[in-house]
């Protein structure tokens, strides 16, 4: 279960950071950053479009609440190929382990036999992209296991085997 | 009370009625639990709010009949005259009667109409109730699912002998309720539930001594009898007289159920809130009208007092072969078992005024959310509302059986934390997130549960029984990478509790979250507490299943073999 994406690559053991020992994760796709700085045109079109109201007032400081609204987008959108390379996930025996996050990380192990359904998503700009993305769900709300930017192949295979593993190792709540 | 709601619906058998169902807990229990449609009891649409609808629209006549004859009657004018005197004189008063037993036998009709469409049947497998007449709607449950089984006797029920069984599945208000059942009816159909939901084949339970004169006692009771009954049940203790351990293992005196609302946080509140008052009319007399400020406060207060006392009066605690008992209420009880393994996470918590007293509160996370008004509601997560340390281990290694090591427990419940006392603890450079908690700051790991230890000052502990957590993750904030710390949550069902330590070194945090995932991996696959009685059944079963066989084969030729 472990072998099955050869760009795997293990994650370069920072000082001070949280690892998981033994675990070469599998990474989502590199289109996914494509999808997320898109994502962030919108953001900031949509930012810079409520600034708007300040010309009308006409204050001063307009143009700058306008460039730091954007500004603020972009120091954003720098980080977005290292937040999406932060992702990763890999099926182990028994359970799905999850990370992502750069300042903060979180790690997340799901055993297959607490899923209790798995979605797929595919918003508009995914699916011009071929990404889908796939939320578990557990009995817990706090689980909040999703996985973005899976090329569509992939995402419904991978949706099969975590069902197939599931319905296998079902049990009660 | 002829027949406790004991009616089997006409001319509907159910399909596949399973052959082998074991032994039932009694016969009421079993003819309920035939697997054909039964109808409640037959006062439930009264129970229901019937009784109330009528004492209202009587209570409005009485008062305003001249108003209301007036609006009926239109161009009516009685000048002061009593309306019935009106209707003698003018001879309609045979028609005024007329028209009012109409208006009765139709709501009559109406509730017999809705009690004849509310039915229930109890199967191997599921608990199914159809009920409404214009909008049918059908709600079953599925016994390997169960999370708990309530019985509640809201006071006016009670008064008719009448209870009403919860059966809840894991969700929000995702229960299937039977409103109402005979007292004795409810009782004995909980426990038969609950053993056919087992997995068992045996019958746990014998009656065999004839306590609780059921139905079949029913109608040869005089009247005099009939209210004895009812005071015997409306003072029997809340729990089965015949469970396997009837003794509630928690005894709460009045006096610490008084003391402990009174050190409640709504007191603090109190005491401060009559604090600035003072202190305000001192400085400044004319603002006596602050005085009227707290008014609704200090009521709030008190209906909070009487409510909590109310609600957690007679509360009783016991195990049985079932799961837990859990009992609360005075005038309104509700009594409710909790099958083993229904049981996600328990936290012990002691807020800062009960530490004087020693006294401690123990709350649940647990699937079903049940928001049913009455006493269920609120106290549906407390399992012990206030007990010392004795009463708190005893409720541990009632809900957590396998869990208890007592030792480990107590020293996470009153432990100051040490470097070796059994529990990984913060390390000192926590001290600037955990300012006094630090030291006892921490977790542990058992083969069964995990035990999480914080707070110095508002101490708590909390325990998760492996088998129970649905998922683990570590998270990690630059605040607490700077100080190589990080936090574990433990994901169980959503409730009171919220299973998480945090500032723990992040090494320990690693290893909490490798230990705890492999566990859970481990103990949910070998975890048979859906049915929870399918394992000390094997033997039997298999016993079972080879006289059927032998039967089946003796039966092969005689081809009528009758339903049991």
């Amino acid at each position: 279960m472990t072998e099955q994406n050869p760009s795997e690559d293990t994650v370069s053991t920072v000082t001070n950071r949280v690892d998981l020992p033994a675990i070469t994760w599998r990474r989502v796709s590199g289109k996914y950053v494509v999808a997320e700085l898109l994502g962030l045109v919108v953001t900031a079109v949509v930012l810079a479009g409520a600034t708007a109201p300040l010309y009308i007032i006409g204050w001063d400081g307009a143009p700058w609440a306008t460039l730091a609204a954007v500004g603020f987008v972009l120091l954003f959108a720098a980080f977005t190929p290292r937040r999406v390379q932060a992702i990763g996930y890999q099926l182990r025996d028994d359970d799905l382990v999850f990370r992502r996050g750069v300042l903060h990380q979180r790690f997340v192990a799901v055993p297959y036999g607490r899923m209790q359904l798995i979605d797929i998503n595919r918003g508009p700009l995914s699916r011009v992209l071929g990404l889908s993305e796939l939320r578990f769900v557990t009995a817990a709300a706090s689980t909040g296991v999703t996985i973005p930017g899976l090329p569509a192949a992939e995402a419904e295979e991978l949706r099969d085997a975590l069902v197939e593993l599931a319905e296998s190792r079902r049990a009660g709540l | 009370m002829t027949d406790e709601g004991a009616r089997p619906a006409h001319g509907r058998r159910a399909a596949g009625v399973p052959l082998d169902r074991g032994e039932p807990v009694t016969e009421l229990a079993a003819s309920l639990s035939d697997g054909e449609w039964h109808h409640l009891h037959p006062a439930s649409p009264l129970l229901k709010g019937g009784i109330v609808l009528i004492a209202v629209i009587g209570i409005v006549i009485s008062n305003l009949r001249e108003r209301f004859f007036e609006n009926l009657v239109p161009g009516a004018n009685f000048r002061g005259e009593d309306p019935i005197e009106l209707l003698f004189r003018e001879g309609v008063f045979g028609w005024a009667l007329l028209a009012l037993l109409g208006v009765l036998s139709v709501l009559v009709l109406g509730f017999y109409i809705s009690w004849r469409l509310h039915t229930f049947r109890i199967t191997e497998e599921v608990v199914e109730v159809r009920s409404g007449v214009l909008f049918r709607t059908n709600r079953k449950a599925r016994l390997d699912r169960i999370q708990g089984i309530n019985i509640v006797r809201p006071f006016f029920a009670r008064l008719f002998g009448a209870a009403r069984l919860e059966v809840n599945q894991a969700g929000q208000d995702a229960n299937v309720r039977l409103d109402y059942l005979g007292s004795a009816a409810a009782d004995d159909l909980r426990r038969e539930i609950l053993r056919l939901a087992s997995g068992t084949r045996a019958a746990s339970v014998s009656r065999a001594n004839g306590v609780g004169p059921g139905v079949g006692a029913g109608p040869s009771l005089g009247a005099a009898s009939i209210v004895e009954q009812r005071m015997h049940e409306f003072l029997a203790p809340e729990l089965d007289p015949d469970a396997a351990e009837p003794e509630s293992v928690v005894k709460l005196g009045t006096g610490r159920l008084i003391g402990s609302i009174l050190l409640s946080g709504a007191s603090i509140f109190l005491v401060v809130a009559i604090a600035v008052v003072i202190v305000a009319s001192v400085f400044a007399p004319e603002s006596l009208i602050a005085f009227f400020g707290l008014i609704p406060a200090v009521l709030g207060v008190a209906g909070f007092y009487v409510q909590r006392f109310m609600k957690s009066l007679r509360y009783s605690i016991a195990g049985t072969p079932d799961g837990v008992r859990v009992g609360f209420g005075l005038l309104t009880t509700s009594n409710e078992t909790l099958p083993p393994g229904r049981i996600h996470s328990v936290k012990v918590s002691q807020p800062l005024l009960w530490r004087a007293p020693g006294w401690w509160e123990i709350k649940v996370n647990r699937a079903s959310q049940s928001s049913t008004n009455g006493a269920a509601g609120q106290q549906n997560t407390t399992i012990l509302p206030v007990g010392n340390l004795v009463d708190v281990t005893r409720v541990l290694a009632l809900v957590l059986p396998d869990l208890l090591d007592e030792r480990l427990a107590l020293t996470g419940l009153t432990g100051p934390g040490a470097p070796d006392d059994g529990f990984t603890n913060s390390p000192r450079r926590a001290r600037g997130l955990r300012w006094f908690s630090w030291r006892r700051n921490g977790f542990a790991v058992t083969p069964t549960a995990v035990l999480l230890r914080k707070g110095a000052i508002w101490r708590e502990l909390v325990l998760v029984p492996h088998p129970r957590l649905q998922s683990v993750s570590v998270q990690q904030g630059p605040l607490l990478r700077m100080l190589r710390l990080a936090a574990v949550r433990l994901h169980t069902v959503a409730g009171p509790i919220s299973a998480e330590v945090g500032a723990i070194d992040e090494d320990a945090a690693v290893e909490l979250f490798t230990l705890t995932a492999e566990a859970a991996v481990r103990a949910s696959g070998s975890d048979t507490s859906h049915r929870w009685r399918s394992a000390e059944g094997v033997e039997y079963r298999a016993a079972a299943d080879r006289a059927a066989a032998d039967r089946a084969a003796a039966d092969a030729d005689s081809h009528d073999r009758t339903l049991p």
